[in-house]
Formats: structure tokens, sequence, C-alpha cells
């Protein structure tokens, strides 16, 4: 389980990245944390001529960045650097997201960029309506998560774009966040997760791990929630593996819809 | 840095104290660097895939899976293997003290993993509870003790710190 | 004699070299070896029409390519089926490389050796292999019905043998029971995946020899193999099995193909060749174990009294049968477990499938058998309203019956005699430590809460020890530590401590001055193998009776030379000397000196025995009488009758969550009996780790095979192996009832943690949920399915 040859470069500025990526488009993948990455390039599951290490980027900061109403993640921010005190939903979905010496490496850009529909922070974001900024050589552009995240491990960067930072609302007053998971074993994916943001009369409810891209519901106060993820999912396609029938995982969907909604709701007066 | 596919890069970095310098391919994992290329065969590897942790070494002092780490981003960094545990005179670290009196290991292929990321927590381990050490020796596999001698030791030498 | 050390918590002494990083395993040799990969098959069934290894040869760094056309003479011959049985009519075994068919995937079809394992995997993927796939059958009953795809073209089915035997008259027994009752129980497939995966470095010496490292259980029968594979005298070949990252069984020998292709390899390129697996090829290429099929049938009175037992299981070999039927064998015999069967009959068919060959992994055939015995105790005290201790205690064994035969045939031929056991009292026991009083109560208490939970309880009767023979070297040296040397190899066990142990009573010597090597047959050439739970017993035994015929010369030596009587000769702190007089005696290694009479004085101690033999001839006497030999020293070797049976029983409690279908431990409770102990620290972690791996198999690891013959899991993201958080520390108790049958008591530990457990959590949830769970692994989505099945 050695990984494929490929060309290696380490490029010192943002702009050396975009140039990178104008030349190389799909032929080059980006490296950050690697943990999801290296795993499959051992496993030879892809094989990318070249990898672009941004790990030697200069000047970038290594802690979130609190200010104007936003909390921002450079794409050198490791998910144990974001583990306290970004966000009270980030406390809670962090303890969910690996293990120690994945959290010493993975970055918070990473993972929302390998948009992997059973991780924890993609479906944080969408949960908190965050925003994702791509760039290129010809410039940035910002999307909503929801724009972002486009099929299982698929999202909306261009050949030669590639994502420079994450950013969620500062939490506010009023608000109440948990999150329920579902894995097998400590640290594992999830079979289904929730991730619930709830405001006094709301809460929106986002699953994942259930499905190719997470599914975001929106409940009001006096809703059943049990109903109202199951009106839902019914067109969803739900997965059905190793790990979980379709049926269980729809059960599991509504019962954790329920009880996330309930414990944020609590933590929203 | 730009490397073509195959071509050899020296780099140079800080292990257990000490510079090493190394000459590899950029596809080459730091814990083949480590185990082949320097010699220190005591990191193991058990899956390539970063789930069991038996390659656990310490990068700046952080515990990281040394399989999911190419050699070259190690450059310039510290990292630290189950070799450097030990005192000057060669006296077992506590924690490794505790391994032996808790019989926390039995075939010891698990046991460079669990030693290297229990260094990162082991001295707070006096004050937590059973769950809470469970949980931060997670991600780490072993198919022979049944963990139970691997608790007993981390809570013993965090007892004794 | 005193027992001083035997039972004693002796600190390891394998763990400083451990724990320092300094193990050496496989890989961790030969730095300079080329390295080997192979090429594996994609298919589970398909015959190989062309493999085009061109691309291969083109990668820089490769040193050659091998396939099937490139071996010759025996090395062309399928592997050995190394345990024969009357009843196989027709095994069958695999190349070392694939010939025209492949029948699983990961079967080994191309190896290339190269300068590094980055560039032999490259060369790997430029192999193109064209397959013209063939009908595939991944089920034991898809297998074993009529008209099924055959695994190996040309047999007339998928069938390897079948077997059966009876004790006593079943039909006899059914019709005079008040209730019959027919149930299916399905053991799932799983493996003993160690951390460190097999490996196997290969040299050859300039004069010819071969010397080779591998991550064996069994040394010294690679060794045999080898000597005859390779035409060469078995003192020209040794085999180093060094620190082993567990085994389990699946590292006893099989042949594996790669343990014959890489010393190929190496002899034909000249140069040292190693191969390390990886965990991908792990999954695919290392055996697997546990699937079977139980359709049984038992009849009871009504009292719960069982009067008739009859089993017939589908077993699954695999793609081919290099162990042949030691696993269904050893279910079948082990069935019956601590009770009293007089009416006992099975038959059992072991199938080809088109999965990877299986051969034992720990508890070998046991835990299948425990789970069918267990389940059918409780289903039967939930038909006929009986507690289910109750109806245990009424259907055991007693202590005034053994040795007790169960009336079927053993694993090694001969037939299951339990020596000893006492089980009504190790029931007390569990039923005292466990609580099972005040479970009802707990139970009550939970429900009002809205939890469910449970408990239930799984009893075994392990055989252990078996044989052949192992033997042993023990040697003083001169400087007063002793050398121990056995052909038998550990993989984690603590053997080095025990061994020394054993030797520290007879010769008086310090723990920590004996050194013992194991598994290296450069130090002991002649043994079996470490597995069966039969170290302790066959080891452990002939390493006792080595330091007995040691400490015999001692005794004989010191008597000539101290003027005393051999009986009034003792041992201690390393010295030797004579009862009630202090001042007489002489250091160990100074008697071992004296031992072998010089000439020519080497050193301090030897000087005194140069002039030992002045002495000697002064008194006209001659230096070495009759019958003795040099030194102190001695090889033994010890043979069994036949095995030991320890036994013991464990109690689950558990929860199930109602919502998410979670299964977790509350409760678990283990009371065992190996016989004696030697040392209670090895035994305690043999049974952590055996009871990790069983509850594992209860809940989480399963090899999900599709119909295709993919394997859906090949990688621990997907094969869940439990970490330290899913794990409950289990509460231990033993109890000594020590075997009549060898000098020191013992009986086994190695599997008896993970015997029962896969029954006892089967019946744990089932008294949950009141739902019989008849198949293990059990997942939280199964659990689900079950619960709310119409």
């Amino acid at each position: 389980m050695k990984p494929p040859p490929f060309a290696y470069h380490r490029p010192e500025s943002r702009e050396a990245v975009d140039r990178l990526l104008a030349e190389l488009g799909d032929e080059a993948k980006i490296l950050a944390g690697g943990q999801s990455l290296i795993p499959i390039l051992n496993m030879r599951l892809s094989s990318p001529a070249h990898l672009i290490d941004i790990n030697g980027l200069a000047g970038e900061a290594r802690e979130p960045v609190h200010d104007d109403g936003a909390v921002r993640f450079g794409p050198l921010v490791r998910h144990a650097d974001a583990e306290h005190g970004a966000h009270p939903l980030l406390d809670a979905a962090m303890e969910f997201v690996g293990h120690p010496a994945i959290r010493s490496r993975g970055t918070v850009v990473g993972s929302v960029a390998h948009a992997d529909p059973a991780a924890e922070l993609p479906a944080a974001l969408l949960a908190l309506a965050g925003e994702v900024r791509l760039r290129c050589a010809n410039g940035s552009r910002t999307l909503s998560a929801h724009e972002f995240f486009v099929g299982a491990l698929e999202n909306a960067c261009g050949g030669d774009e590639w994502v420079e930072e994450v950013s969620i609302p500062t939490a506010e007053e009023g608000t109440g966040y948990a999150v329920e998971e579902f894995a097998r074993r400590h640290g594992d994916y999830a079979i289904c997760g929730v991730m619930a943001a709830a405001r006094t009369d709301s809460v929106r409810l986002v699953h994942f791990g259930i499905a190719s891209l997470p599914i975001v519901t929106d409940v009001s106060a006096d809703d059943d929630v049990r109903a109202r993820v199951r009106e839902a999912l019914t067109d969803v396609e739900v997965a059905d593996d190793l790990h979980g029938t379709e049926r269980y995982r729809r059960h599991l969907a509504e019962v954790l819809g329920e009880r996330a909604a309930a414990r944020a709701a609590v933590r929203a007066v | 840095m730009d490397v073509g596919p195959g071509d050899r890069v020296a780099i140079s970095l800080t292990v257990n104290g000490v510079q090493r310098d190394v000459e590899v391919e950029t596809r080459r994992l730091l814990s083949d660097a480590l185990r082949h290329d320097l010699g220190l065969t005591g990191t193991h590897v058990g899956c390539e895939h970063g789930v069991c942790g038996c390659c656990t070494v310490l990068v700046d002092d952080r515990p990281v899976r040394s399989c999911l780490m190419f050699a070259v981003q190690a450059a310039g960094h510290e990292v630290k293997t189950v070799e450097g545990l030990a005192g000057p005179d060669g006296e077992l670290s506590p924690l490794q003290q505790a391994f032996k009196e808790h019989h926390g290991l039995q075939c010891g292929f698990c046991t460079p993993g669990f030693l290297m990321l229990a260094s990162t927590f082991y001295e707070r381990a006096g004050e937590m509870s059973d769950k809470e050490i469970r949980e931060a020796l997670g991600g780490q596999l072993c198919r022979c003790t049944g963990y139970v001698g691997i608790v007993n030791a981390v809570r013993a030498a965090g007892k004794s710190a | 004699m005193t027992t001083r050390m035997f039972g004693e918590r002796v600190e390891r002494h394998e763990d400083d070299r451990l724990l320092r990083g300094q193990g050496r395993y496989t890989d961790d040799f030969e730095a300079d070896a080329a390295h080997a990969a192979f090429v594996r098959s994609h298919h589970a069934h398909a015959r190989i029409v062309d493999i085009d290894v061109t691309g291969a040869l083109d990668v820089d760094g490769v040193y050659a390519v091998y396939t099937y056309d490139d071996l010759d003479g025996k090395f062309a011959e399928p592997l050995p089926l190394i345990i024969p049985h009357e009843a196989i009519a027709d095994g069958r075994t695999q190349y070392a490389l694939a010939r025209d068919e492949v029948r699983y995937v990961g079967e080994t079809i191309a190896m290339i050796v190269a300068r590094d394992r980055y560039i032999a995997e490259d060369a790997a993927d430029a192999i193109v292999v064209q397959y013209e796939p063939l009908p595939v059958v991944a089920d034991i009953e898809v297998a074993a019905a009529p008209g099924a795809p055959v695994v190996h073209t040309g047999r007339a089915d998928n069938v390897i043998a079948r077997v059966a035997e009876e004790h006593g008259d079943a039909d006899a027994g059914f019709a005079k029971a008040a209730h019959t009752f027919e149930w299916r129980f399905d053991i799932e497939r799983s493996a003993a995946t160690p951390l460190e995966g097999r490996g196997v470095v290969a040299r050859f010496g300039e004069d010819g020899s071969l010397l080779v490292h591998d991550s064996t259980q069994a040394p010294t029968g690679i060794r045999n193999g080898l000597s005859r594979l390779f035409d060469l005298d078995l003192d020209r070949v040794n085999v180093v099995a060094p620190d082993v990252g567990g085994g389990f069984g699946v590292k006893v020998i099989q042949f594996y193909p790669e343990e014959v292709m890489v010393p190929l390899a190496a002899r034909r390129l000249g140069m040292a060749v190693k191969w390390t697996e990886d965990r991908r090829e792990h999954f695919i290429g290392s055996t697997h174990e546990r699937k079977q099929v139980h359709h049984v049938r038992v009849g009871a009175d009504e009292e719960g009294r069982i009067l008739a037992l009859e089993t017939s299981f589908l077993h699954d070999s695999g793609a081919y049968c290099p162990y042949g039927l030691i696993i269904p064998i050893i279910s079948a015999a082990q069935l019956p477990g601590p009770y009293r069967l007089d009416n006992y009959r099975y038959d059992f068919t072991a199938l080809f499938t088109n999965c990877v060959a299986t051969s034992p992994y720990r508890g070998a055939g046991r835990p299948h058998g425990a789970f069918v015995m267990e389940r059918v105790m409780d289903r039967l005290a939930v038909e006929l309203k009986l507690d289910r201790a109750e109806i245990r205690r009424r259907n055991l064994i007693q202590p005034d019956e053994f040795p007790y035969d169960v009336g079927v045939t053993f694993q090694d031929g001969g037939p299951t005699v339990y020596d000893s056991g006492d089980y009504p009292m190790g029931l007390a026991r569990l039923l005292e430590e466990a609580d099972y009083e005040g479970f009802e109560k707990r139970r009550r208490s939970a429900k009002r809460k809205g939890r469910r939970i449970g408990l239930g309880i799984a009893a075994y009767v392990e055989g252990t020890g078996i044989g052949p023979y192992e033997g042993a070297a023990v040697n003083v040296q001169v400087d007063g530590t002793v050398t121990v040397a056995t052909g038998l190899s550990s993989q984690g066990q603590g053997h080095q401590t025990i061994f020394a142990q054993i030797v520290a009573d007879q010769l008086g010597v310090p723990v920590d001055r004996i050194r013992v090597r194991t598994g290296d047959t450069r130090g002991f050439g002649w043994g079996v193998g470490t597995f069966a739970s039969r170290t302790a017993v066959v080891s452990g035994n002939a390493v006792h009776k080595a330091a007995v015929a040691v400490r015999a010369q001692a005794a004989e030596l010191a008597a000539r030379v101290l003027e005393a009587d051999p009986e009034d000769i003792e041992f201690e702190d390393g010295r030797v000397g004579v009862v009630g007089s202090p001042a007489q005696g002489l250091p160990i290694g100074q008697l071992a000196a004296i031992a072998n009479p010089l000439r020519y004085a080497f050193g301090e101690e030897s000087a005194e025995a140069a002039l030992y033999t002045r002495r000697v001839y002064a008194s006209q006497e001659v230096p070495l009488p009759d019958g003795t030999t040099p030194g102190l020293n001695a090889t033994e070797y010890y043979s069994p009758a036949s095995g030991v049976f320890g036994f013991g029983m464990h109690a689950a409690e558990v929860e199930v969550d109602l919502a998410t279908c979670e299964v977790r431990i509350l409760r678990y409770t283990v009371g065992h009996d190996c016989g004696r102990v030697i040392n209670p620290i090895i035994v305690e972690g043999q049974m952590y780790g055996g009871v990790a791996q069983g509850i594992g198999g209860a809940l989480y690891e399963r090899m999900a095979y599709d119909e295709d013959g993919q394997l859906l899991n090949a990688s621990f993201m997907d094969f869940l192996m439990p970490y330290a958080t899913e794990l409950p520390e289990p509460a231990l108790f033993h109890t000594e009832t020590p075997s009549p049958n060898n000098a020191l008591g013992v009986k086994g530990v190695g599997e008896a943690g993970t015997i029962p457990v896969a029954a006892a959590i089967a019946n744990a949830i089932s008294d949950a949920i009141g739902r019989p769970i008849d198949k293990m692994p059990i997942s939280p989505s199964e659990l689900f399915d079950l619960i709310h099945a119409a």
C-alpha cells in the first residue's frame, strides 16, 4: 500500500498555488492535512500526476480568526487548533472528528473541500449557513455552503480553483447547538449524524452520513420533528450498506433528529 | 520546491533531538523513512490507512500518524519516536515503566504508537475518568491486551507524575 | 522442592526491549534486501487467459518477475495439505502462483522483486492479467446445493469431506424426549487480524545454506518444509520467528505461497529478498475462519435434561483446504462442552467456496460449538420456562465423573476425554461473581427507567496442550546464568517469562538470570508450533523435564564435590549447598564449570574446574563418569498422551438501546480454569485479550463477501475491530483444577477468553429483548431488523 509516483510541488504563496492549478488543472490534487488524501493514495484508488502541498504557504493564520460577525478559517487551520472556542457547534462537532492524531494534521478547509457526506464539518457548515471562498488565478468568488457541496466527495470548484477560506457567522445570543452522531466506533464516520442549530422558534437540522449529500431540514418549534424528518427524507436516496440498511438509517435519522433538536432548543434560551 | 515523480530530494529533520539528513522520493511515507532510511524501526506499520495508530509519532509535539505524512513534509520539523522516550542514562520513562508494571503490552507491535500518543497527555491521566482515558487513547488498535493493561498503565503513570 | 516462582506475578522479561522500540519484527531485518510484491486476483473465480509482464520489466529498479511458468519441480506442485484426513478424498491446495485458474480474490498470480516496495507495487500495477470470469459461489449453502457452481473445475461438487459420528443412540434419546426442538445457528466469517501482518525474509549464504526470518507461529514446521522443498539437509536450513506482532492462529504453517516464493527468489537472484504483507493483502491473502451453519435438533425431558442432541452443519473452507478438517472436527468434538450428552450425533460437510481459505483462529472451532450449545441451553430454558442457570446445572458433568469420555474423536485423532474439572463449582462461582441473584431486580429497575438490559451466561470446555511434542534445552552457564531454548515460538504470550519461572524453581537461580530463546531453529531445531493453547502445557512440561534433569545432574555432581548425599543438596539464590550446612556450597556457575572437567583453564571460574580434574585423578576416579555429559545441561522432550481440558464460564450483562439498537456491555464476568497457573499476570492478559476478540466477534467483526466473491470490507475502515472506547474491563476470577496428566498440572489458556463470548452476548441480548439471537456477529442495524420484523 505505497502511493504511486507523483510530481510534487510546495508553493509558498496562494498566488503560486493559483499558477500551478492554472497550468495543471485536474492533473493536480491539493495536499493539506492529508488524512483523507494519503489513505486514498496508499490504496492507489487515485493516481494524481501532481500533488500541490500547501503546508508550506507562508504567513497563513494557524488559528480561526474572529472578525466582523464571522469566524474565518484559512487553509492551514488544523482541527486541533479549532477544537475549542471557535463556535459552540464546532466545539461539539470536533469531538466526533476522527482521533487526536487525525486532528493534528487534518484541516478545517480540507475537510470541507473533501465534501464527504459522512463527515461532520461539511454538515456543520450547512447548519450554520457558512460560506466557502474559492480562488484561482483569475480571482475569487464566495459560495454558500449549499452551493459548494454538489455531490458525494464533489464540490463546486472548477478545475483551476481551490478553497482558500471557510467562514461561519459568529454565534448569536438566543441560539443553541447540538450534535448527535451514531457510529460503530468512537471516531468513525457517521452511520447517521445530525447537526442542530436552534433559535427560540425554530431549529435547522442537517443530517449527514445517510445519503450522498447532507440533508437540511428546517423545523419550527411546534412541529413533530420525526414527522418533518421523515417528510424531508421521502425523496432522498438513503444509503444501504454493510453498516446499516436504508430502513435503519431512516429510523436513526428520526430518532437522532429528534434528540438533536430537543437538545439544541434547550440551549437556545 | 518542485520535484518530478521518482526523483529524490535531500531533506533535513530533527529526530529525537538529533538532526538527520536523508534523501527520499517525495512519495516516501514518513513511516518508511523513519524505519528504513533512518534505521529507527521502533515505529511500526499496521495498516497504512490511518486507522490502527501503530505508526504514531510526535511531530512538533503533536501525535501524528506517520503513515499519513510524506517524509518531505517533515523537513524542518521535530519528530519524536519511541526510541527517544528513555532517559539519557537509558532509564525507562515513567510511562514506559508503568506499561511494564501493569502488563500494558504483549506482542509489543502497537506499543510504540500507544506510548507516543500517551506521552502527550499521561500527566493528566491521574485525574481523568476511565472513559476519558479510553477516549484519549481512541484511534489506536491493540489486538492482544484488550486495552486493560494499557489503560491501567496510563492511569498509573499519571498518578505518579 | 518448594514452588516459589511458579504461580508468582513475575513482570515480563520481554517488556524492556519492546518498550524501547528495540523489538525486532520480520520487516526490521535485512535492511538491504530486495522487496517483493504480488499481483493478486481481482476475480473470485476465473480462468487466466494471459499474463503480460512486459510493462513490469520496464520499470526501473525491478529485478525479476515470476509467474507459474517460471516454477519448476516441487515448486510447480500445489502447496501441501498439511493435516490430511481419511475423509478427504480429493483435497485441493493452491499453487504458489496461480496456474490457469484463480479461485478467490487475493490469490497470488505473479511476484515482482524490486529495489524497494514502492517500485515493486508500480511494477505490479503494470502487469496486465486477462481473465475469463467463471461462475462464483461465495456462500456455503449455495455451494452445498445441487447444481451449484463448482469452485474446482473438474470436481463433481464443492464437498471436501463429510464426517459423521455418534455417541450413544440419538434416535432412542429423541424417542424418549418430552420436548424436541429444531433450531438453526449461524456463525459468520471473521479473521484473526493481528496488527503485524505476515512477512518473510530469506537469504542464501555463500555455502548454499538458507536463513529465513518469518513472522510465523511454527518456525520448525517451516524449516522442515523448506528443507524438503529446496533439497537441503535440515541443518542447512534455519528459520527464525523473531518478535512477532500477534498471531492468533493465522500465522501457523500453511505454507502460504509467499513462504515458498520469497526463498525461491532469494536463491535465483542471489540476494536477500523480503516480503512484508500490507493490510489490504492481509485481508485477502491470509486465512479467515468462523463461518459455519448448524441445524440442530435437541430432545429434553420435562426437567430440561438433554436426552439427545444432533447437529448437522456446513463448514466453509474457502477456496482451498490446506488445514484439512481441523476446525469442524474441533467444533463437533467440543460442542458438548461441560454437559453430559449421552446421546450425541453430528455430521458436517466441509465445502469449498470462492473465498479466502480458512484455518484456525483463536478458538479454532470451539467458539462455534460453544455458540450452538449455549444458545440451545438458553432456548431450552425459555421453552421449558426454567431458569437458565438451573437448566445448565441439571446437565453438567459432575466432579466425580472424571476422566470423562465425551464419546467422539478429538482433533488429534484420539478420543475426547476430559481429564479434570469442576463445572458445578465454576458455575456457582460465576453466578456469585456476576451477582446473578440480583439481576432480576436490576432488570426491573432499568425497565422502570425505560431501559432494556439482559444477562447471558455461557460455558465451555477447551481441549488444550495437544501433542505431538515439544522440546527444551536448559544450560547452566559458567557465570551462573541459565539459558533455555525451545523450538516453539512466541507472539506476545510471555513465554520467555513463564519458562524462566519453571526453571527458577528447579535450579534456585533468580528469574532475571534466566534467558529464554524461543522460535529460532539455530537454538533449538525440533518442535511443532504455537497453536491450540499448548505452550504452557507442552513446552512448559518439556522445560520442566529439562530443568529437573539438570537439577539431578547438578545434585549428583555437587554431592561428589561437597562430599554429601545428593538428597541433601539444595538450590537457592544461585548457589548449590548442603541442607543444614550454610558454610558449604558454591555458586551454580562454578558447579557448571566443574561439570566440564578441564585441563586448560580459561578464567577464574574454570581454574577450579581444572583443579577439580586433578583431584579426581588423584582419588583414582574418572572426571566424567559413565552416563554423564559435560556441563550442566539437558535436552528433554514432552509428548502428551492426550490433550488436557480447561473450562470456563462467562456472564455478560448488556443493555440494548431501543432507539439505536446499540448493544452496550454493562458488566462482563469471566471465570476460567486452566489448572495450575504459572504466572497470573500472563493469564490475565490472555483472558482480557481473548475476551476483546470475542466481543469483536460478537458485535463488530465480520468478513463481508458479496455474491461475486468480492470482499466488501477489506480495510480497517470497514472491518471493525473495537478500540478501547468500545470495550469494557472484564472482571476475572480463576479456579484451579489441576490436570493429573502432566507433572506441572497445567492446562492451556490462550484461547479461553474468546471461546464463549459470542454465546454469552447472544444470550444476553436475547434475554434483553425477548427474542432469540441465533447468528453472530450482530450489528445494531441487524438487531433493528430483528426487533422490527413483522
